[in-house]
């Protein structure tokens, strides 16, 4: 457990130094908010029919940038593999380095948010409970395979390209889902459908989550 | 410190151990055991397989076949067997360039589980004399800094085997005195080390034993003093056994 | 598989079967009523919809074999399926078009098979290519592995969560649905042929791993060649 933490902190800690990351990711799907919002005016209506999907494919692309680079520090002087010098539990990394990615993620998903507040002059406030829910148990699954998937892309020849390939077509139905969930819950739809919603996203995330848990070992070994 | 007499019976060793990358066979069917107090000095031209060998033995690469154990247990059971008793280091440095030198330092250490971490931390940059540079980034330090920190890393949980792929690379001169002395004392402390280094001379002022490896086989492993250097293509700058220590 | 079964025999037979499959396709199976000639492309569709399925189901059996034995056969096998299962799902997203156009007007549409196998078509993909691209030879195998493990499971939630999604937001459905009202003399075609399909799939990939086995022989003489 305290080797999760060591783990998590040093991901952390080197972020901090440089802030590179966090930083594109940021500025990345602000961008994606931005051409979406100038591109289309767009009436309350619209708006709500279109958020959710804007919403989530900035977090989409955001994720991609962050998760390479949260491999990229580890390729750079073998340090993924120094990791395994030491007589740890592999699946520890997985999950320090998960916890690092949620945060890092979590950080640009919230500048995200508040800059559409602010451009589509839509409140998040009235559904906030469910909404900061339902992206906290879709942003567990896409990090999951994220993080899997960053360790095996960082292995191949062209990685940036790489792990958009193996992340997309497997992550396609976590994001549907959290669409599909966010969509409900920013237009009030109740308790009952809130909770399905966020149940189906909690269900897969954990599906994805489990087995991308149990595999990362093999990703590790040589 | 663990008696004499457990750590006696831990062995590192390689039994009949091949490894393959698609085409190119790396190492062809090797045999090698170390025991604590040995003082190896793995020689060979480049390409002979002393690094996959060196990498086969601290765990990280797997053999395709034979295998590799620690105390009589073979590491394809228990992978983790043998980490906490090895120390390795290489050409990649493992080390975080956005850290210091303490910081990786640290981080090592709590990942191997290490008590007492600052006083081991210490010892292990005093041993390389990194006090003065251990609180800036690693990568603003020089390939020799570089060096030292991950030879410090190797160092800082007091392993029994110490397995080094070419650690002079990038040392100045008291550097290399530094460390030479460093592995020259390991052994009479009951530690056992492995290493290898392009020029013969020094490792033969160092250790007791010689693995020439070429084409990823052995072709002599036995006392310095022994060796055949001429049969087996070596040429020691002097090329006299007198350099060789008794 | 019976190693015993000589490829020739193997190639002769499915070819026979391929041929009964034509006849059965074009002569044997009434025409539809509605749709016409075009429809018959529908029994190719369907059986390389289910072909390339089940490949990526062995896929997925060939690599967790391989992790949990790791048996360079069984990654041959995955290996194969996946080649030969990924032309068989191309050709699902060709036949689709090709069928849809002259019938519905349209070429393409999110209908719960479609969407299945364009998904089951970009893991393919990411397989593929994750297999060309791994720098270090040693470690393909197991990469692959995971992945493909990973995309299995992606493919039955795949395969599930579209039928819900499709109830929740109803679109046309290709073919009116797999056995609507279907004449038996269409349930036999389409037997038949998937059939025929199978005895193709499995032909290739004994081709693909004999392949696999020589190159690593070729590897095995140049290495001893080298020593």
């Amino acid at each position: 457990m305290s080797i999760i933490w060591a783990i998590f902190v040093k991901d952390l800690r080197v972020e901090w130094r440089n802030r590179e990351a966090v930083a594109s990711m940021c500025v990345f799907g602000l961008l994606v908010v931005f051409l979406f919002n100038f591109a289309f005016e767009t009436g309350r209506e619209e708006t709500l029919r279109m958020l959710p999907g804007l919403l989530w494919i900035a977090f989409a692309f955001a994720g991609i940038l962050g998760f390479n680079r949260s491999f990229a520090a580890e390729r750079d002087n073998s340090c993924l593999e120094g990791m395994t010098l030491a007589p740890i539990d592999p699946s520890a990394i997985f999950v320090g380095k998960l916890l690092a990615n949620l945060l890092f993620l979590g950080g640009a998903e919230v500048v995200v948010v508040f800059a559409a507040s602010l451009w589509y002059n839509f409140s998040f406030v009235p559904a906030l409970g469910w909404f900061a829910l339902i992206v906290l148990l879709g942003t567990l699954g896409y990090a999951a395979l994220g993080t899997i998937f960053g360790a095996v892309a960082a292995n191949t020849r062209m990685r940036e390209v790489m792990l958009p390939v193996l992340q997309f077509p497997v992550a396609f139905w976590v994001l549907i889902l959290s669409i599909d969930a966010t969509s409900d819950a920013l237009r009030g739809m109740g308790r009952k459908a809130n909770t399905a919603g966020a149940a189906r996203v909690a269900g897969l995330s954990l599906i994805f989550a489990v087995v991308s848990f149990l595999l990362f070992e093999y990703v590790l070994e040589e | 410190m663990l008696p004499d007499q457990v750590r006696a019976e831990w062995t590192l060793e390689a039994r009949e151990v091949s490894k393959f990358f698609g085409d190119l066979v790396a190492l062809r069917r090797v045999s090698m055991r170390v025991t604590p107090g040995d003082s190896v000095l793995l020689y060979g031209p480049n390409g002979a397989g002393k690094t996959t060998l060196l990498r086969t033995l601290a765990a990280l690469a797997r053999p395709n076949e034979g295998e590799v154990l620690f105390a009589g247990e073979s590491l394809a059971r228990n992978r983790s067997a043998s980490k906490a008793h090895v120390g390795f280091v290489s050409h990649a440095t493992f080390l975080y360039g956005e850290l210091t030198a303490r910081e990786n330092l640290r981080f090592f250490g709590t990942l191997f589980g290490l008590g007492g971490l600052e006083r081991k931390t210490d010892r292990a940059l005093d041993l390389f004399s990194l006090r003065g540079r251990d609180r800036e980034p690693v990568r603003t330090l020089s390939r020799g800094l570089q060096q030292r920190v991950t030879l410090a890393r190797a160092f800082l949980h007091e392993p029994d085997f110490l397995l080094l792929d070419e650690p002079f690379t990038g040392l100045d001169a008291s550097a290399t005195t530094n460390l030479e002395d460093v592995l020259r004392r390991l052994p009479e402390e009951g530690r056992a080390v492995v290493f290898s280094t392009h020029s013969f001379e020094q490792g033969a002022a160092i250790a007791q034993r010689l693995v020439a490896l070429e084409n990823g086989q052995v072709r002599y492993d036995g006392p310095l003093s022994l060796a055949p250097l001429e049969s087996l293509g070596i040429n020691a700058v002097s090329g006299k056994h007198s350099l060789i220590k008794e | 598989m019976s190693k015993a079964f000589p490829l020739r025999l193997h190639l002769a037979v499915t070819l026979a079967w391929f041929l009964v499959a034509l006849y059965m396709i074009f002569l044997y199976a009434p025409r539809e009523l509605t749709m016409g000639e075009v429809q018959r492309i529908f029994y190719i569709h369907v059986s390389s919809a289910w072909t390339a399925l089940l490949g990526y189901f062995l896929v997925f059996l060939g690599s967790v074999a391989y992790l949990w034995k790791r048996s360079r056969a069984a990654d041959d096998f995955a290996y194969a399926c996946a080649e030969v299962g990924f032309v068989y799902c191309s050709c699902v997203l060709v036949t689709g078009p090709l069928w849809a156009k002259p019938v519905w007007g349209i070429w393409w549409t999110w209908d719960a098979r479609l969407t299945s196998t364009f998904v089951l078509w970009l893991l393919y993909i990411a397989y593929l290519m994750l297999r060309a691209y791994v720098t270090n030879p040693g470690r393909t195998e197991v990469l692959a592995a995971v992945v493909s493990i990973i995309g299995a499971v992606d493919a039955v939630v795949d395969y599930m969560a579209i039928r819900w999604w499709r109830t929740q937001h109803p679109q046309p459905v290709i073919g009116g649905g797999e056995g609507s009202g279907l004449d038996p003399r269409m349930w036999y075609t389409i037997l038949v042929t998937w059939g025929a399909l199978l005895c193709l799939f499995v032909y290739l990939v004994r081709v693909r791993i004999g392949l696999a086995e020589l190159r690593r022989e070729a590897r095995q003489l140049r290495r001893e060649l080298a020593a």
